[in-house]
């Protein structure tokens, strides 16, 4: 698995499909998803973990992929906005923020949303000071925020599904 | 993205004695990676010099929470949110899981540990003032074995620490004797959310009929490395807390402090703010004997 | 389907699903077979003579492609307003990271190490840094006199005032730089084959402006360069005339590599190299009556424009327009003037010039009602515009907009008098001190003046085989929902479902030509050119006796689809033809400045934490009045970020400079508000109509950009008794004047005034 100086073989599930990676070890996972494995709806917007715009779940867990280096995600799950959806119906969550104006330019959507995933798994419910808090490490500089965190409330009531 | 990934070299041994023993075969030449949020900034900013990395990541030795009955030793890859979901470092060491929620943003927390954070010694370092004033001990480990030392002569000066080349910070050892005591802790940052801070306290205190029995400042980003307020604290110990010796502690904290002016704020501001958040740690340790 | 409800109805995003799954793509999702990346050397000084270039040791540089102004076909300049900006600098630099080279390479990796080979001499000159130094002439940088341009607004007699006024108030305001902050870095693809031409992907705002600069630059025909706006990840102006520069540069690499390009910038190049938006300095003073009536007065504006014109003389128009704000002016006399510097050129940010001058505006009606001892409640009342009146421009306005009671909903919604009295009695012992303000102000929408009839949009609207409707335009969509709003437009004129228009994706060799995408013009002038080309399409159905005049959705499909079969085009162009009693002089900058305004008043709550000298917006009303509002959530959207990036502006967002260079070019410490800084800003609206735009509709997209710096530094003042006239203002800045005292800084009288 860790050869001399060179690319490595890591094997992983994306998506829910099991993969095998060809990279350096100290490929950026977001460079791979993109130009690898042509998952591109993880974005890059500062290459330093500030925006969140290149969020992804590892193992259900929210990580700035800018910031893990390939070879750290040897054996783990990886979720990327393109292994949200289900069938081609668009998850509810998803409508929700279509429906509140949570997208404007889209940049930032796919990190903002997956982070809302990460945060209603663990609190199904969250106040409105609680969402601004586990949303804030994902900037967004078209919506001033206030239609995302209507999306997020809304999409935590329980008609809604996840 | 300005590092061309073809230069580096990272190996992931997957247990600890390994990574010690190739640490001590081969000292400076491996640079030990846990998280990566420190490291893969500089990284990608085409500054990090040291082309060869080993993962920290996920072992098993250093990511474990155990609870003996007067200490709890926190595995140095223990990431914030480890901290900040476990109920026992929740209930008796708040300064610590809050400091963990200060951290980043939560998909930072999910990867930085808090022995990252004390290696990378950076004085804004948002746990380091906690661990001051917990009194923490740290257990570095080498091929060499394990030695235990006091967490308060970890810094020796602006991001040089006691760490030999070939150790690695294993565990945090808390001492569980702060249940009951005050505390309190402020970051004053930029934002909200997701700032290096310009200035940053901890505080613990215990007063018995009025009388400080015991108060422990700590604050960081005004020195090289994180300060325990010292003369601060002997300005209230065993008195009364009052208009007097509140001005003493803060003059005392004022003097102590080397602030400087950086890219983030100016050094006559971090002090004005270390003074005042003095006055509101012993104004507030006053009050909580009032309403208790 | 009832088409009575698309219009003013909140219809799903024309792209949504594809942002919200991931599918949008953006130039960096795109590449081209056998494509090399490029990237650009950049000058390490703000002024001086190139000397010598080496390409230094440890680099194969025969494998890379390298381009200097040498190699430019046609001219090297980008061709705005001005010819004075090089493409490339040719043995010259007049800012810190003014571009010099551009490398490509197969192997994107390689490149910032070749960029920091690359090893350049120069013999500095004296550089200037901001407005004062460059108006003090010790250099000429630019020009004979530094000044890029210059506006004189004159109404009535000025200089007869004084001698009457009861009060004569001064004071002297400035605003820093701002970032834009897309999320999205500056980006684009070119590509070049000698027989079909050059072909330019890229994230933009206006396609056209972009062909006019590269057909200059390249020396190529205008049917051989081709202009397409990918999905774009937010740009507030920073991508308005940018990309002609970024654009040229990797057209150039593509021409001499024979091979695609593609330049991406990572965040720190864009932050330290592109455009930001002007610094200003505004100087009023006026005659004010005991009444608190203004009598007359005198502003100077002044913008710091950087190293070349770019768009300098038309953010200092608008600027210029603006700074009466909405008040009645019997005489004023505004000079502005836009200065050069050595920095990189300021340029396009939202607001374009209104957000400073209005700043310094509302700080100074703040100011005024102090010395009269009026609240800033009744100083703004007693000086509103109403209809009938002037502008300082001596625009009649005509519409019924009443701002006397636009306030007083303000204040309501605020609750402004409760908590002011309240905030009074807590502030005497609260660690803590709280405020609110107010602003009152207006915007401009489209282009100033004489400009729209320059423009001369054109639209299309086609009918398709499939009997859909397509529009077609060359405004581009980045977040502020551009093709919703014209496929709403389109349905509801044609009397069809939204879901049977399109809108083409923005290609010069697709569209017309329907001017930039700026200056808050696109739903109120080319949406009502979207409306007449669309009963276009309709009235040539019926003149066919395909269509009656009454029509269902389906009949239209059928028409338009046998149309289409039988003819095989269906398509109608209009061109923009201004109305008929629009009047400006260019000259004496005299006239109707803007079709339309909109008008707006927002008030802010803050507190002010007197242990960290921090600020926090507690709550921000927004209420203005906006012709008719099109989509309920997308305007409400507009607002909130607007608002959002006016409190950054004010309180969070200052770039640190070092000789003309930005040292804070990370997202880590050039510091936006996160979701954790901002209230819950409280959006309302008011409509009066527009005869002028798409179903009444006026300009939305800058107004919210104006009125949150005043509000909050007027709130700010409240809290703490103490005026601050500069922003952005920061703890630091908070803290250095109350613990110095330092009064209110005082103006210094322009030359030539008593």
């Amino acid at each position: 698995m860790n050869g001399p100086r060179g690319q490595c073989a890591i094997s992983l599930t994306v998506n829910g499909e099991a993969k095998t990676i060809h990279a350096y070890p100290m490929e950026r996972l977001l460079d791979v998803l993109r130009q690898q494995l042509k998952l591109t709806g993880t974005k890059e917007g500062c290459g330093e973990g500030e925006c969140g715009a290149c969020a992804v779940l590892i193992d259900g867990s929210l990580v700035n992929s800018c910031l893990v280096p390939v070879l750290q995600v040897e054996g783990t799950m990886v979720v990327t906005i393109e292994g949200l959806e289900q069938n081609s119906r668009l998850p509810k969550l998803q409508q929700v923020f279509l429906d509140c104006g949570g997208a404007q330019c889209g940049i930032c959507t796919p990190g903002m949303i997956l982070a809302t995933h990460h945060l209603l798994a663990r609190i199904p419910k969250p106040s409105p000071e609680e969402i601004r808090e586990f949303l804030a490490g994902n900037l967004c500089r078209c919506t001033g925020y206030a239609q995302i965190c209507e999306a997020v409330s809304k999409a935590a009531q329980p008609e809604v599904a996840r | 993205m300005r590092a061309d990934p073809v230069e580096y070299e990272l190996i992931a041994p997957g247990n600890l004695p390994e990574i010690l023993t190739l640490l001590s075969k081969q000292p400076h030449e491996w640079l030990p990676i846990a998280g990566g949020t420190d490291v893969m900034v500089q990284y990608a900013s085409g500054r990090l010099a040291q082309k060869k990395l080993v993962s920290l990541w996920n072992l098993p030795e250093l990511r474990t929470i155990e609870i003996a009955e007067d200490e709890i030793r926190i595995g140095a890859g223990c990431t914030y949110t480890d901290l900040r979901q476990h109920e026992i470092v929740n209930r008796e060491f708040p300064l610590l899981t809050t400091a963990a929620r200060w951290t980043g943003s939560i998909a930072n927390q999910n990867r930085g540990t808090l022995g990252g954070n004390i290696v990378n010694a950076s004085p804004a370092a948002d746990s380091l003032p906690a661990l001051l004033v917990y009194e923490a001990e740290l257990i570095l480990a080498s091929a060499r074995g394990e030695r235990r030392i006091s967490y308060l002569d970890f810094h020796v000066g602006y991001k040089k620490t006691m760490l030999a080349p070939d150790e690695l910070i294993h565990t945090v050892c808390l001492p569980r004797r702060f249940a009951g005591y005050f505390n309190y802790s402020r970051k004053v940052g930029a934002r909200n959310a997701q700032a290096i801070s310009k200035v940053c306290v901890a505080a613990l205190g215990r007063l018995s009929k009025e009388i400080v029995e015991d108060v422990r400042i700590a604050i960081g980003s005004v020195a090289p490395i994180p300060l325990r307020l010292t003369e601060s604290e002997a300005a209230v110990k065993r008195k009364r807390i009052n208009d007097e010796t509140i001005a003493e502690a803060r003059k005392a904290a004022i003097a102590k402090i080397k602030p400087i002016d950086d890219i983030r704020s100016i050094a006559e501001y971090r002090s004005a703010v270390a003074g005042n958040l003095v006055v509101e740690i012993l104004t507030a340790l006053r009050e909580s004997d009032r309403t208790a | 389907m009832n088409s009575e409800h698309i219009v003013g109805a909140s219809v799903p995003r024309k792209e949504g699903w594809d942002k919200v799954t991931g599918r949008a793509q953006y130039i960096d999702d795109l590449s081209l077979p056998g494509m090399l990346y490029g990237a650009t050397v950049r000058s390490r000084v703000p002024r001086g003579k190139i000397k010598k270039i080496t390409f230094g040791p440890g680099i194969p540089w025969d494998e890379f492609v390298i381009v200097s102004a040498k190699d430019i076909a046609g001219k090297n300049c980008i061709a705005l307003i001005a010819d004075d900006q090089p493409c490339l600098a040719d043995g010259v630099v007049n800012h810190p990271e003014e571009p010099i080279l551009l490398l490509a390479h197969s192997n994107q990796h390689i490149l910032p190490k070749a960029v920091e080979a690359v090893a350049i001499e120069y013999e500095p000159l004296p550089a200037l840094f901001t407005i004062e130094e460059s108006e003090r002439l010790y250099n000429v940088i630019w020009g004979v006199d530094n000044t890029f341009k210059r506006y004189l607004v004159e109404k009535g007699d000025v200089d007869s005032v004084w001698k009457d006024a009861d009060f004569i108030v001064e004071g002297e305001y400035t605003t820093g730089a701002q970032e834009q902050l897309y999320i999205e870095n500056n980006g684009v693809i070119a590509s070049f084959d000698p027989i079909g031409g050059l072909t330019l992907w890229g994230s933009l705002q206006c396609p056209y402006y972009v062909h006019k600069a590269l057909i200059k630059l390249c020396g190529l025909p205008e049917n051989k360069v081709r202009i397409v706006q990918t999905e774009t990840g937010g740009a507030f102006g920073g991508k308005e005339e940018y990309p002609s520069m970024i654009g040229g540069h990797a057209a150039l690499l593509a021409m001499k590599a024979g091979r695609p390009v593609k330049i991406i910038y990572d965040r720190m190049e864009d932050m330290v190299a592109t455009t930001k938006r002007h610094p200003s300095r505004t100087r009023h003073r006026t005659a004010v009556s005991r009444e608190g009536k203004i009598l007359g007065g005198e502003i100077e504006f002044v913008v710091d424009g950087g190293a070349y014109t770019t768009l300098s003389p038309v953010v200092l128009s608008r600027g210029t327009i603006h700074a009466g704000g909405p008040y009645y002016w019997p005489s004023i006399r505004i000079r502005g003037k836009a200065m050069a510097t050595n920095t990189p050129p300021h340029g396009a940010f939202r607001g374009f010039g209104a957000p400073q001058s209005l700043f310094a505006m509302e700080r100074h009606m703040d100011r005024i009602a102090a010395t009269v001892g009026l609240s800033p409640i009744e100083i703004r009342k007693r000086n509103f515009l109403k209809t009938g009146q002037t502008t300082a421009t001596e625009q009649t306005i005509q519409e019924p907009i009443d701002l006397e009671k636009l306030l007083d909903r303000g204040l309501e919604l605020s609750d402004y008098r409760a908590k002011k009295e309240r905030f009074r009695g807590e502030n005497q012992s609260a660690t803590c001190k709280k405020g609110i303000g107010i602003a009152a102000f207006l915007h401009g929408s489209g282009f100033t003046g004489s400009g729209e009839r320059y423009l001369a949009s054109v639209v299309g609207v086609e009918g398709r085989a499939d009997g859909r409707v397509r529009v077609l335009v060359s405004s581009t969509e980045f977040g502020q929902g551009t093709k919703t709003v014209l496929c709403q437009i389109a349905a509801e004129t044609l009397g069809i479902r939204y879901e049977d228009v399109e809108i083409a994706q923005p290609d010069t060799d697709g569209v017309p030509n329907s001017g930039p995408t700026v200056a808050s013009r696109t739903v109120m002038v080319v949406g009502k050119l979207v409306q007449s080309a669309a009963k276009g399409i309709a009235q040539t159905l019926i003149t066919a006796g395909l269509l009656r005049d009454r029509y269902s959705p389906e009949e239209f499909r059928f028409a338009c689809a046998q149309y289409v079969k039988r003819y095989s085009q269906l398509k109608c162009l209009v061109q923009y033809e201004a109305p008929p009693n629009i009047y400006w002089d260019d000259e004496k900058y005299r006239g109707e400045a803007y079709a339309a305004y909109s008008w707006a008043i927002y008030i802010a709550e803050v507190s002010v934490d007197l242990a960290t000298y921090s600020v926090t917006v507690n709550d921000f009303v927004a209420l203005q009045e906006v012709g008719k509002v099109l989509h309920p959530v997308l305007a409400r959207g507009q607002i909130t970020g607007g608002v959002a990036q006016g409190i950054g502006y004010t309180l969070y967002e200052k770039v640190i400079w070092q000789n003309g260079r930005m040292q804070n070019g990370q997202m880590t410490n050039y510091i936006m508000p996160t979701s954790a800084d901002l209230p819950a800003i409280r959006v309302y609206f008011e409509e009066l109509g527009n005869v002028h735009g798409a179903f009444g509709a006026k300009g939305i997209g800058e107004l919210p950009m104006d009125g949150p710096a005043p509000a909050i530094v007027n709130a700010i003042e409240d809290a703490l008794g103490m005026p601050f006239n500069s922003i952005p203002l920061l703890p630091e800045d908070i803290f250095l004047t109350l613990s110095a005292h330092v009064p209110p800084k005082e103006c210094r009288l322009p030359q030539g005034v008593r």
